[in-house]
């Protein structure tokens, strides 16, 4: 065996796939967007009328708007991920059960998640019980079949199913905090929010950076819960913009219009993690 | 008193994140009363497996579990093989091009995997591999974070065992297989079990690719049971039992792979 040869051998079967699976699709994709691609005719470049088409359309537009509530989600799971990996950081008895209890639901089946959450949103479901009890209500709420509460209890099932992801990764990242250097700061005299304001927060801005730009993705992205809860409704309420795209590329059969539709989304989603790099990088001090 | 605080606190979230799973169990269980009761009924009531028999009957739930075992196999060994063996270099030879080849590894982390899902379709369809289980594999078993991880394993392998099998005249095949490989076991372990639990869950790529029924993962598979048991909600809870009981199990019983895992994706 050639020796130069050797490492792209071991490559080889790796970098194919991720060309044909990865890359190409967005190559090609990025193409079809601009043309009229079907399997049943020839196909032409048709310039930006897959574009006009969706923007025209108001499932899209709807839509995109709902995707981009979904951001939303991403400051309350990033903080509810951090106080969460503060939470079980110690040693107290038992503490591994809480930390496998709160990473379950990430682990879980979409689909099931679906199943679940539709048991609990059901109108005589547990929730609206503990509602009622509480008097936060005073009739059963349609948390799936209202039009203006669907697309929030969706966006809810969606943060229960990923807090635990990121509960995980910041827990990782609490643990590499050196300890002596937060004892230190108790020894100066620091108070403990002091010590996690000033130390831990700025040795986490690394994680905080990374996961908060992977749920800004996520977010924008959103997809396999709409389909599970609620598809779409009621009343197009919870359409996101990929759930269009799937809806026109995979049930329809208008591929170029859900590519079109499609990056759009990895445009807003390329846009707003850049703007994520920049204002939220590690300082150099 | 804080520690007494600290407990409730860890309580409620707890509560929050498992009583879906504790409902859905105990509707299974239960062969009486109100599905729907007020207050919600937190302990089985003459509890019984006959809603376990009825999922059976319902759907094809053995064939399904098959196709998931099977899928979740494949995709495991085969991205273990193929991750494993692009690691492998990237960590420990020197050639050309090695940290072009990473940039370009590293970029599909980027890349949105949800938009491919699209081109990926068309891609499968003129390979002919609509409705075969290498069609729903093909796509999953190279990951970048495998990749990541497993060259990590790599670079802790201490550069003495390697030159010794060198001058012992081993190939880099050899040392591969024989040497490397069972150093990183633990790390393959971590790498299996995540990508069996994610090839176990995974929903929307084997819903584009299989059209038929029986040929459904169970991930799949199971939102039948709606359709067809819409009215019978302990027989659609069973099945979603049923459903998750191995990815559960696995996540329990190794809980510090999953651990592990993101521990690597941090550094």
């Amino acid at each position: 065996m050639n020796a130069r040869a050797q490492p792209w051998l071991f490559l080889a079967p790796a970098l194919v796939l991720l060309a044909v699976f990865s890359f190409w699709p967005v190559l090609y994709g990025s193409y079809l967007a601009f043309t009229n691609y079907s399997l049943v005719r020839p196909t032409e470049w048709v310039g930006l009328e897959n574009f006009r088409y969706i923007f025209d359309n108001e499932m899209f537009v709807t839509g995109l708007r709902n995707s981009l509530l979904f951001l939303l989600m991403v400051p309350l799971v990033q903080v509810g991920a951090l106080a969460l990996a503060v939470l079980v950081n110690n040693q107290l008895p038992g503490i591994r059960y809480f930390r496998a209890a709160f990473y379950v639901p990430v682990v879980t089946t979409v689909s099931v998640v679906g199943i679940m959450w539709g048991f609990m949103f059901h109108e005589q479901g547990t929730l609206n019980y503990v509602f009622m009890q509480l008097r936060l209500a005073s009739a059963p709420i349609g948390w799936l079949s209202d039009d203006t509460l669907a697309l929030f209890a969706v966006m809810f099932v969606t943060m229960w199913r990923g807090l635990g992801w990121y509960m995980v990764m910041y827990l990782a990242a609490l643990q590499a905090v050196p300890k002596d250097m937060q004892e230190a700061a108790l020894l100066d005299g620091a108070t403990r929010w002091q010590q996690f304001w000033r130390i831990t927060v700025p040795m986490l801005r690394p994680t905080i950076m990374v996961c908060t730009i992977l749920s800004v993705l996520a977010a924008l992205k959103a997809y396999q819960e709409v389909d599970v809860l609620t598809q779409g409704g009621p009343m197009n309420s919870t359409f996101t913009a990929l759930y269009y795209a799937y809806d026109q590329g995979l049930k329809h059969l208008k591929l170029p219009r859900a590519l079109a539709a499609s990056m759009v989304v990895s445009v807003v989603c390329i846009a707003i993690a850049l703007a994520c790099l920049r204002y939220l990088r590690p300082r150099h001090r | 008193m804080r520690t007494a605080l600290h407990y409730l606190l860890l309580c409620a979230i707890a509560v929050l994140c498992v009583f879906p799973f504790w409902w859905t169990l105990v509707t299974a269980l239960s062969t009486e009363g109100n599905v729907f009761a007020y207050p919600p009924t937190l302990w089985p009531q003459s509890p019984s497996l006959s809603n376990f028999n009825a999922v059976f009957d319902a759907i094809p739930m053995l064939a399904f579990f098959k196709n998931s075992v099977l899928i979740a196999a494949f995709t495991v060994l085969w991205k273990l093989a193929l991750c494993s063996a692009a690691a492998y270099p990237l960590a420990r030879m020197h050639f050309r091009g090695r940290r072009l080849v990473f940039g370009v590894i590293l970029a599909t982390l980027v890349l949105p995997s949800e938009v491919n899902f699209l081109v990926n379709f068309i891609t499968v369809t003129k390979l002919s591999l609509v409705d075969s289980y290498t069609g729903v594999i093909l796509p999953n078993i190279v990951t970048a974070v495998a990749i990541l991880l497993l060259k990590q394993a790599f670079e802790e392998v201490p550069q003495d065992l390697i030159d010794a099998a060198r001058v012992d005249g081993a190939g880099e095949w050899t040392i591969f297989t024989r040497i490397m490989l069972p150093l990183i076991a633990p790390w393959l372990a971590t790498v299996g079990i995540l990508t069996a639990v994610e090839a176990w869950n995974e929903y929307i790529w084997p819903s584009i690719v299989m059209s038929k029924p029986d040929s459904f993962p169970l991930s799949v598979g199971v939102l039948y049971l709606r359709g067809t048991f819409g009215s019978s909600i302990r027989v659609v809870a069973a099945g979603t039992v049923l459903t998750i009981l191995p990815t559960l199990a696995a996540f329990l019983f190794t809980q510090r792979y999953f651990m592990r895992g993101m521990d690597g994706a941090v550094k």
